[in-house]
């Protein structure tokens, strides 16, 4: 209603009828900001003509802190950045030490450590599946995602003793060997997981409700996410193919054969579905390798004491979020000098005022909900 | 005598019904929409694969009475800038008139607050209405821009779907030539079928209102959660807050009970002119026994004594419903092997029964109220305007044509009434799909048009 009246008057640099802007405080504590994200959002009327987001809730100087802490002693940290997605960090974590300490996993390490990022990567886009439909009004496929979570959460739990910050990897491999019957868990989740996507797909996919409020919500093309520095799903979804797993293979990703999804619009529909398939292939990725873990040690050879040349690293892994990038630089002390983390989430929340002006209120949330921040590794 | 006193008592004598009905309403429909509250809760835990409520009472069934009480006791907290009066206000609003239609609805040819008014869906309409005033006077009372953008949008949804689901009621009424409530449901049983069979666009098109109405999903804006916190009502809290709530369960009551009403035949059992299948009218009776059979069965395995003592209560609650539901049956068989009946009770067979028809009804209409609500993502205000104005309202009025040709085709032309009517509903069908078509087709332009933006962070 009355849509091209106020675009009209928006253009011209007022507001409707000459009303003041209605300034909206959301969160930091808001049902559907997904943390303590505080957004400050100028309407006029429902229509959103600015936004302001304010961070630094759960800021907790995790950068910091390394500088303190031995390299080892740094690695449950990271954990608690993206915590619904611990083991991606980790993985990041480890594989930039070992890059400055010159040293290598051992291959049954990598391979294990690939298929636990990969069900980590599952669990984090189901978590975001869950709460970005929950923000759509769609209360139910949050359950699901979650009873599915679950069966990732209790190998992790068997893995590692740990479900959320698992602390899993260690710095030159791992410190666990797969317990006995992890092929046949995982296994079985993978083969059970197809059919659990496809409930999903039915639920949201085709509906038209759900379409009317993904599709056109939120775009972002290419040259916006190059420019804004978007990865991830984010950047996929705009059309360029564009993933670090393939680009600049890490762990033992060169061994499995898998697609990357792309999207051709750039909008929430896109990321949507992007996600989904992105899903599905992480179960490949999967099956693929518990045909052949290879046998050996677990752990490469470190000393209990790492103390790197003086030099400085930057490693990045396609983390479920994105890019996610560790800048490690050693004096030659058992501390690291500096460590900077490039989070995903926070690089990818700098897109979120371009993709909201213009929208309304409604569209908000599904935005913050497409964007999958995690607000404890935007504030770090 | 003293007259104040007489003239009292000439009041309490010609009004003491309705008078002792308004009270039975007032007590029984708050724990009655408490308890749709926990059906609901129920539900959705088994469309969402885990248990809900299981703590207070067996399988829960005591939550809502903790709820109640909880909310009760809870502080009672005014915002220092809200406009205190309104604040105070806005819920009683939204309760009575709730509860008010309520009074004018018969549910069942013996059980109604009001005496047969003769336009009576008018008034429960319009009674109903007011409490979107609640709604809007405790957004705006509230001061705050959550509960004023709640109410605004809320307004704007009033406006779009009372229409349309006015223009639907108006199909119904057409049908039946009278506004009474039990004229309506005489006419039903006279035309030898419900009316959803007869005008089934104007019972989906008030379907469609009806779930905007009572601010449901996928049409619960007002209030939406993840977006508005709680809409309307996000600066109240404890009882206040619970009188909100109760008043938009009992306004499902409401919507639910004139959709019956008007569509599904209100009391009448299925078939009602069907004689061979009067036994129908025992069913109720045979279904509530076997509910307490299954109770017995059950209490014997459960774990605590209490729940085992419960399950025998509620079984021995549905074999004295059955009892009382199938009670001329059983004097009828009675009295074929000898035994004298005491009393006849052939009168209590329509009245209790049809109690029991028009409230299944009533629960199958909001048991679809909330399956929708588990299932659907909610619209977009925009769309949600789109909808109402661009396919419903169109809709509804050329459904109301279309009842009024075929009404004219039967009796001007003669033509069998069923034949009438489904000509009509093909015509008004295709002009739906031709709706949707147009809806599809503007969309589409528009995103094109959406598409073609400029980006001003490239280069």
């Amino acid at each position: 209603m009355g849509d091209t009246l106020q675009e009209e008057a928006i253009k011209n640099g007022g507001t409707l009828l000459g009303a003041d802007e209605l300034v909206l405080n959301m969160g930091p504590q808001h049902p559907s900001t997904h943390g303590v994200l505080r957004v400050k959002l100028k309407l006029d009327g429902e229509r959103v003509r600015g936004t302001e987001c304010v961070i630094g809730y759960l800021h907790r100087g995790v950068e910091k802190i390394a500088e303190s802490r031995s390299y080892q002693q740094f690695a449950p940290y990271v954990d608690r950045m993206d915590y619904v997605a611990a083991v991606s960090n980790g993985l990041g974590y480890c594989e930039a030490v070992e890059k400055l300490l010159n040293v290598e996993a051992p291959p049954r390490a990598r391979v294990i450590r690939t298929i636990l990022t990969e069900l980590q990567r599952i669990a984090s886009h189901l978590v975001w599946l869950g709460t970005h439909a929950m923000d759509i009004g769609a209360i139910s496929p949050i359950f699901y995602c979650f009873r599915e979570r679950e069966e990732i959460l209790k190998i992790f739990e068997k893995y590692c003793g740990a479900r959320l910050t698992t602390h899993a990897f260690r710095i030159g491999g791992l410190q666990y060997e797969a317990y006995d019957g992890f092929e046949k868990d995982v296994e079985r989740f993978c083969l059970d997981f197809e059919r659990r996507i496809q409930e999903y797909v039915d639920l949201l996919t085709g509906n038209s409700i759900w379409m009317g409020r993904t599709r056109n919500v939120g775009v972002l093309n290419t040259a916006d996410c190059i420019a804004l520095g978007a990865s991830g799903p984010v950047l996929r979804a705009s059309g360029l193919k564009w993933d670090l797993r393939k680009a600049q293979p890490y762990a033992a990703y060169d061994q499995y054969k898998f697609e990357i999804p792309v999207g051709t619009n750039g909008d929430t529909y896109d990321r949507y579905m992007v996600r989904i398939e992105e899903m599905r292939q992480s179960r490949l990725i999967c099956l693929q390798a518990i045909e052949k873990i290879p046998e050996g040690a677990i752990l490469g050879k470190v000393g209990k004491v790492l103390k790197p040349q003086p030099g400085e690293i930057y490693h990045s892994i396609e983390a479920p979020k994105g890019i996610l990038g560790y800048y490690i630089v050693s004096d030659g002390t058992t501390q690291p000098y500096r460590v900077r983390i490039r989070p995903p989430s926070f690089v990818n929340l700098q897109a979120f005022d371009k993709m909201v002006r213009g929208h309304l209120v409604a569209d908000v949330v599904a935005i913050i909900g497409t964007l999958d921040i995690v607000l404890g590794e935007v504030d770090r | 005598m003293n007259p104040t006193l007489h003239a009292i008592l000439i009041f309490l004598q010609t009004w003491w019904v309705e008078l002792v009905s308004g009270v039975v309403i007032v007590a029984v429909v708050p724990l009655v929409a408490g308890y749709l509250v926990l059906m609901e809760r129920k539900l959705m835990a088994d469309m969402q694969a885990r248990l809900g409520p299981m703590r207070v009472g067996p399988h829960g069934l005591l939550q809502p009475i903790a709820d109640a009480f909880k909310l009760l006791i809870k502080e009672d907290i005014i915002p220092a800038d809200a406009d205190k009066l309104i604040f105070w206000l806005a819920p009683v609003i939204s309760m009575v008139a709730a509860l008010t239609a309520m009074g004018a609805i018969a549910f069942g040819p013996a059980f109604q607050v009001a005496r047969d008014i003769n336009v009576g869906i008018l008034f429960v309409v319009g009674v109903s209405s007011l409490g979107f005033l609640g709604i809007i006077l405790g957004g705006w009372a509230s001061n705050s821009h959550y509960s004023i953008i709640g109410a605004i949008r809320s307004t704007a949804q009033l406006v779009s779907y009372e229409t349309a689901g006015g223009l639907a009621i108006v199909s119904a009424l057409l049908l039946s030539g009278t506004l009474s409530i039990r004229g309506i449901v005489d006419a039903q049983q006279k035309s030898g079928a419900w009316f959803i069979f007869l005008a089934p666009v104007a019972f989906f098109t008030y379907l469609v209102a009806s779930i905007a109405e009572t601010n449901r999903a996928p049409f619960d804006l007002p209030e939406a959660e993840s977006e508005l916190v709680a809409g309307y009502m996000t600066e109240y809290s404890g009882f206040r807050w619970a009188l909100y709530f109760l008043g938009e369960y009992a306004n499902m009551i409401v919507v639910g009970s004139v959709a019956t009403t008007l569509f599904l035949g209100g009391w009448l059992r299925p078939f009602p002119n069907v004689h061979w299948l009067n036994w129908i009218e025992y069913l109720p009776a045979f279904f509530i026994a076997i509910v307490g059979v299954y109770c017995i069965y059950r209490a014997g395995k459960q774990p605590v004594a209490i729940q085992v003592a419960f399950m025998w209560a509620v079984a021995l609650a549905c074999f004295a419903i059955a009892a009382v539901l199938a009670a001329p049956w059983i004097l009828h068989v009675l009295h074929k092997f000898g035994v004298a009946a005491p009393l006849n009770l052939d009168f209590t067979v329509p009245g209790l029964n049809g109690a029991f028809w028009f409230l299944l009804k009533v629960s199958v209409y909001i048991y679809v109220f909330m399956w929708l609500r588990f299932t659907l993502p909610r619209y977009r205000f925009d769309q949600l305007m789109h909808l109402g104005w661009y396919i419903l309202i169109p809709l509804a009025i050329v459904n109301v044509l279309a009842v009024g040709v075929a009404l004219l085709l039967e009796s001007a032309l003669g033509w069998n009434r069923w034949l009438a009517m489904v000509v009509t509903t093909i015509i008004t069908m295709a002009f739906a799909l031709f709706l949707v078509h147009l809806h599809d087709k503007r969309t589409a332009a528009a995103s094109s048009a959406a598409a073609v933006t400029t980006d001003s962070y490239a280069g």
